[in-house]
C-alpha cells in the first residue's frame, strides 16, 4: 500500500450524556471526517456510551511537552492564596 | 490517550536521544516505582518501548484472528437470538482489535507495519486461535475458558505502566464479562439438555482445558521476558500465578455444569487451598507456536483472504475522500 493510501488518524471525543463535556476515548483510522464519526460510533459506542461524537485529526492537536511540565506548570505552584482554604475565618461568621 | 499523530508522521524516535542514559532510565524507573502513568511523549528505555509493541500488537493480533474461530458458527447459531449475541460478540474482539492497534501506534509504529508483520507470519499471536470449532460447544467452551483466560489476564494490564495500554484494557475488560457469561451459558444449557447435548458440553471441555492452560504462558522457570516485564510493571503477576488462579476459579464451575476437567492429577489441596492440577504438555505448546497447530495455516490464509478482497473498498474510500475534497476546493475557489 503506498503511503498516500494510508488512512489518517483521528482523535476521538464523546459525550457520555447531556450536560457532560466531551472525553478522548481513543484514535481510529479514516479517510475523512464522515467516516471518522461513523467507525467511532461503531468502535466506541456499541453499548450506547455517547450521545455526540468529536473526531479531529491528530496533525491539529498541538500539546505541550511532558520534558518542559516543570517551568509550563510553575507558576502556579507557590500561589496557595488562590484557594478558599488559605484563609482562616472565625466559625462564628455565616455563610462565607 | 492516542496521541502519536502530534508531531511529524512517520518514524520518528520516541523522545530526543538523551545525554545521559542512565539518569533518563533510574528517573524512569523511580517513576514506573511511585505507579506514575508513562505516556507516549515521555521518555522511555528503548527496551520498554519494544516490549510494549511486541506485546500490544501480539494482543491486538489475537484479537483479530480471535474472530474467526467463531464467525464459523454465526451462519449456523441454533437461534436467531443466539447468532445476534456471537456476531456482538465477534464485533467487539474486531474492536478490541481496533483499541490494542491504536494503543501500539502511540510507540510509533504504523497500523500498516502491524497489519503487514501478522499476514506475513512473522508476528505471534495467542496459540488458543489455531484450533478448531467443531461443535456448537465449542463456541459456549471459547466464552466460558478462552474469554475467561483472558479476562484473568487483562485485569492486571488494567493497571500497567504504558498509560494506552491500561486505557485500552480497561474499555476491553468491561465488555469481556459479557463474553465469558454468554459462553458459560451456552454450556448450561447443553449441560441440562439431552445426553448428546452433555456429551457435546463434554467434548468441548476435552477440547478447549489444556489449550486454555497454556495460554498463559510458559512456566515462570522458562518465561523469557517475565523479570524485565515486572519490573517495569507491564505485568503484575508471573504467568504460573495467573494460571492457578484461573484453574481455582474454574474447576467448580465446571463441577456445577456437572462435566469433568480431563486431567487425572487434578485435586483439591486443602492444606493449600487450591487445586493441583498434571503437568502441561509443552511440546505440544511450541509446535502449536511455531505453526503447526491445526488451524495455523487456515487462519492465516483466510486473513491474507480478507485483506486482499478488501484492498478495493480500502482503496475506493481514499479515491472518493479525494474526489469530494477537490470538488469542496473547486467550490470554495
Amino acid at each position: 500500500m503506498s503511503a498516500s493510501q494510508n488512512w489518517p488518524l483521528y482523535e476521538i471525543f464523546i459525550r457520555a450524556r447531556g450536560g457532560l463535556d466531551h472525553k478522548h476515548v481513543g484514535s481510529l483510522h479514516a479517510v475523512d471526517a464522515r467516516m471518522a464519526l461513523e467507525h467511532a460510533r461503531d468502535v466506541y459506542t456499541r453499548r450506547q456510551e455517547g450521545v455526540s461524537i468529536w473526531a479531529v485529526r491528530s496533525t491539529d492537536i498541538h500539546a505541550s511537552d511532558p520534558g518542559e511540565s516543570d517551568s509550563l506548570f510553575e507558576p502556579a505552584r507557590d500561589k496557595v492564596y488562590r484557594h478558599p482554604t488559605f484563609y482562616d475565618i472565625p466559625d462564628a461568621v455565616k455563610t462565607l | 490517550m492516542y496521541t502519536q499523530g502530534l508531531d511529524a508522521p512517520g518514524d520518528r524516535p520516541v523522545a530526543p536521544v538523551p545525554a545521559d542514559d542512565a539518569a533518563h532510565e533510574a528517573r524512569f524507573q523511580a517513576r514506573v516505582d511511585a505507579e506514575e502513568k508513562i505516556e507516549p511523549k515521555d521518555w522511555m528505555p528503548e527496551g520498554y518501548r519494544q516490549t510494549l509493541v511486541r506485546q500490544i500488537s501480539q494482543h491486538a493480533h489475537s484479537e483479530i484472528v480471535g474472530m474467526l474461530p467463531e464467525g464459523n458458527w454465526i451462519t449456523r447459531a441454533p437461534t436467531l437470538l443466539r447468532k445476534s449475541i456471537l456476531i456482538a460478540k465477534v464485533q467487539d474482539e474486531g474492536g478490541h482489535g481496533a483499541y490494542l492497534y491504536s494503543a501500539a501506534e502511540t510507540l510509533g509504529v504504523s497500523r500498516e507495519q502491524l497489519i503487514d508483520q501478522l499476514l506475513s507470519g512473522k508476528a505471534k499471536y495467542s496459540t488458543i486461535f489455531n484450533y478448531p470449532t467443531p461443535t456448537w460447544a465449542d463456541v459456549g467452551a471459547i466464552g466460558w475458558l478462552v474469554d475467561g483466560a483472558a479476562i484473568m489476564n487483562q485485569i492486571p494490564l488494567c493497571r500497567c505502566s504504558y498509560g494506552p495500554y491500561a486505557r485500552a484494557m480497561v474499555r476491553v475488560c468491561k465488555e469481556e464479562s459479557f463474553h465469558q457469561r454468554q459462553g458459560y451459558e451456552i454450556m448450561l444449557r447443553l449441560a441440562k439438555g439431552t445426553p448428546a447435548q452433555r456429551q457435546m458440553a463434554q467434548d468441548a471441555l476435552n477440547r478447549w482445558w489444556w489449550p486454555s492452560l497454556m495460554m498463559f504462558g510458559p512456566s515462570d522457570t522458562d518465561s523469557k521476558h517475565s523479570a524485565q516485564s515486572m519490573q517495569w510493571k507491564i505485568k503484575r503477576f508471573s504467568n504460573d500465578e495467573l494460571r492457578q488462579k484461573f484453574v481455582d476459579f474454574t474447576v467448580p464451575q465446571a463441577d456445577f455444569l456437572g462435566i469433568r476437567v480431563p486431567d487425572p492429577e487434578l485435586r483439591w489441596d486443602a492444606e493449600a487451598g487450591c487445586y493441583r492440577f498434571g503437568a502441561i504438555d509443552w511440546s505440544e505448546f511450541n509446535e502449536v507456536l511455531r505453526g503447526h497447530g491445526p488451524c495455523n495455516r487456515e487462519r492465516l490464509e483466510e486473513r491474507r483472504q480478507a485483506h486482499a478482497e478488501g484492498a478495493w473498498v480500502r482503496e475506493a474510500a481514499v479515491a472518493y475522500a479525494e474526489k469530494v475534497r477537490e470538488r469542496s476546493a473547486g467550490k470554495a475557489a
